[in-house]
């Protein structure tokens, strides 16, 4: 049977034995579990007991819930300032270590260094700086030349930035590589071109460098919004005494889904946040993939 | 009187059990902790050797994953047959038939009711007891014997009052006035949402609950006292600072705190740490000489995996863990307080200097039966957060904070 295929059939049939694999891989441990979570937001379900089914009831607790409005605030907080600042940052570092020519290497390892450490460890290190006297580095500093101490972590309004900020100085170093490679790809003979017309570092940057870039910039923004939207491990241990505290400033949703699941156990609810964080996913990824396609 | 049933079950047992092939195996479960893998080994021994039928092999997981496990092995067969369980999961798990009740016969509700400290009641259903502990918790007053010493302070406080005004003398400022050594630590997010609740709405005429836990009664006069004797202790007479050096218990083991309300689990991370030198007492009275205390604790339960024979070994098994014997080794082994008074009210152990206070506590302890802990006590920590940070007024907190609890209750209640 096989050998009254045509040669283009045959590789159809060849590709597919291969691909098979993967792909049954693929459905059992990606798609099964996301499909299952869309059947349990329709449930009721302690993780204990039978699944029941309650409709729309999870969508329209949510809908309801004040807690889940303030966390989707946070989150898209998290998202906006978090993905300029860490673009900005880590542009301008990127831009001036590609002129650097001593100790190249040395300081690019620096800027990756937080990039490979733990965000656990490092999120309980910047705990310790934020603390009050006697004990957090900053506060220390300040007390020490007589200036009040800050409420970092304490605050309603401190305590979003406070979070943010180790989460944007952790992500920079693998961004700072990506800018760079982007950078290197740029042929030089059009700068040697802009040199010889006499064009200013300005222009040079605006109207080639930046330009040029653009891949390499969708491609960090996609990125590092994904990873924002998904914050969890810095918030979640940087109060862990009162997660996503003080009064849900720093909730992002999926510390709000972790703890309906697994402090609540309320596994429905918990489902139905996760297919709405899903969406704001999606949606983001696919307007921001639009708004930036090289045309 | 248990003693001697079990001897008379273990020589029946082993009568029953002449053949090998009469061998019945049980399997045990429990979250992993050290001690308590250490005391359930030592109890396990004990048993085997009085029951030579009977083998139980333990299985433990670390706690973040216990509940899941159990929910998902029980209902596949794999499961437990005598498992542990936090008090407050214990509807849940009858709701979900996981554990099945206790035979009448060998545990006689009112002998229970007679033999163990009152709280195990919340247990009962129907007349019935679903689990009993080996051990309980409650809280105490943990106090800085050095630091005490240093401010010529002869004793811990016997009352709320002197409390405060021992603190005071506890309080170390530096020039700006920021506070470096607090003279008692305070965070709702540790043990104080309960010292709240069970003591201090109590001491200040009030009854936390109604109906058996299913009302909130704390939106009152008492309740309103009992929060303005805690948010002052930062905000009127400054002998705290909440969030201090991060967590309470670190700032007491730091020994920047004078005085620290803890659990009688916190008694094995003290022990090791060096040079501190502390003290424990009971929690201090009310302004009308009330004593109140919390006490929680986990329990035993028989699966509805057990059938026939592994039935009965798991009702053996059941009842030699809660015998006197097993709880002295609980004691002694993890530092929890037995459950039963006449184990923990002999003479040795309540006169014990760090034992006594909690177990004294426990003779006017309260259970407080949760829906769900954690949103309960996060429902106190920002009550009292809407206070310190954005200064809210405090019956308007103690309001919306009531509102908001009564909430959870009804919905697990299903009123």
């Amino acid at each position: 049977m096989f050998k009254n295929l045509t040669i283009r059939q045959k590789q159809i049939a060849w590709a597919w034995a291969f691909l098979a694999v993967p792909v049954i891989f693929y459905v059992v441990i990606r798609f099964y579990p996301t499909g299952n979570a869309f059947v349990i937001s329709f449930q009721e379900w302690n993780l204990l007991g039978t699944r029941s089914w309650t409709g729309l009831d999870n969508y329209v607790k949510l809908w309801n819930d004040p807690v889940f409005w303030k966390v989707f605030i946070n989150t898209f907080e998290y998202l906006l300032i978090g993905t300029p600042i860490s673009l900005l940052i880590s542009f301008i570092i990127a831009y001036h270590l590609d002129k650097v020519r001593t100790a190249h290497g040395f300081l690019r390892m620096l800027y990756f260094l937080p990039f490979m450490t733990s965000a656990v460890a490092m999120a309980w290190v910047w705990r310790w700086f934020y603390q009050p006297v006697p004990t957090g580095l900053f506060n220390n500093m300040l007390a020490s030349v007589g200036i009040p101490q800050i409420a970092f972590l304490n605050s309603t309004t401190n305590a979003l930035p406070a979070v943010l900020a180790p989460a944007v100085w952790a992500g920079l170093g693998f961004q700072v590589i990506i800018f760079m490679a982007g950078l290197r790809a740029i042929p030089t003979s059009y700068y040697e071109a802009a040199r010889i017309d006499g064009v200013g570092w300005w222009t040079q940057l605006t109207q080639i460098t930046i330009p040029l870039l653009r891949p390499t910039i969708v491609f960090i923004v996609v990125f590092s919004s994904i990873g924002f939207l998904r914050i969890f491990d810095h918030v979640f241990n940087m109060t862990t005494n009162n997660p996503g505290g003080p009064l849900n400033a720093t909730k992002p949703l999926v510390l709000m889904i972790y703890e309906t699941a697994f402090s609540s156990f309320d596994m429905g609810y918990a489902a139905a946040q996760t297919v709405v964080l899903f969406l704001i996913l999606l949606v983001v990824s696919l307007i921001q993939l639009r708004l930036l396609r090289s045309d | 009187m248990l003693r001697m049933k079990l001897a008379a079950l273990a020589a029946a047992g082993s009568l029953a059990g002449g053949t090998a092939s009469a061998q019945v195996e049980i399997e045990y479960w429990q979250y992993f902790f050290d001690a308590r893998v250490t005391a359930m080994e030592t109890l396990i021994e004990n048993f085997e050797e009085a029951n030579p039928d009977i083998t139980v092999t333990m299985t433990h997981f670390p706690y973040a994953d216990y509940r899941t496990k159990v929910a998902a092995a029980i209902p596949a067969g794999e499961g437990p047959d005598v498992v542990q369980l936090f008090y407050g999961w214990l509807n849940d798990y009858i709701e979900a038939e996981l554990i099945q009740p206790l035979p009448t016969d060998t545990f006689d509700p009112e002998v229970i009711d007679a033999e163990f400290f009152p709280m195990v009641g919340a247990m009962k259903r129907d007349g019935q007891y679903f689990a009993l502990p080996t051990a309980v918790r409650s809280l105490a007053l943990f106090y800085n014997e050095r630091l005490f010493e240093e401010a010529g302070i002869e004793g811990p406080p016997e009352t709320l009052d002197e409390m405060v005004e021992i603190a005071a003398a506890l309080t170390e400022r530096d020039g700006a006035g920021n506070i470096t050594q607090v003279g008692i630590t305070t965070g709702m997010t540790a043990q104080d949402h309960h010292w709240f609740r069970e003591v201090l709405v109590r001491q200040f005429g009030g009854e936390p609950y109604t109906d058996d836990y299913r009302n909130v009664n704390w939106n009152s006069e008492a309740g309103q006292a009992a929060l303005e004797f805690y948010a002052g202790l930062e905000s009127e007479h400054g002998v705290t600072a909440s969030g201090f050096m991060d967590e309470p218990q670190a700032a007491f083991k730091a020994q920047r705190a004078g005085m620290h309300i803890d659990g009688s689990f916190r008694i094995g991370s003290l022990e090791d740490v060096r040079g501190l030198r502390y003290g424990v007492a009971e929690l201090p009275a009310g302004p009308d000489g009330t004593r109140s205390n919390y006490s929680s604790y986990w329990v035993n339960a028989i699966t509805t995996k057990a059938e026939g024979e592994r039935y009965d070994a798991a009702v053996r098994f059941m009842e030699y863990v809660v015998s006197d014997e097993a709880m002295q080794i609980w004691l002694d082994v993890v530092g929890e307080l037995p459950a039963k008074p006449s184990v923990g009210l002999t003479d040795e152990n309540a006169n014990d200097p760090t034992f006594g206070p909690f177990i004294r506590g426990l003779d006017y302890a309260h259970t407080t039966k949760f829906a769900d802990e954690s949103a309960q006590r996060q429902i106190l920590v920002d009550m009292l957060a809407r206070v310190d940070i954005e200064g809210q007024d405090m019956a308007e907190s103690l309001a919306e904070a009531a509102a908001a609890e009564q909430a959870i209750l009804d919905e697990y209640y299903g009123e």
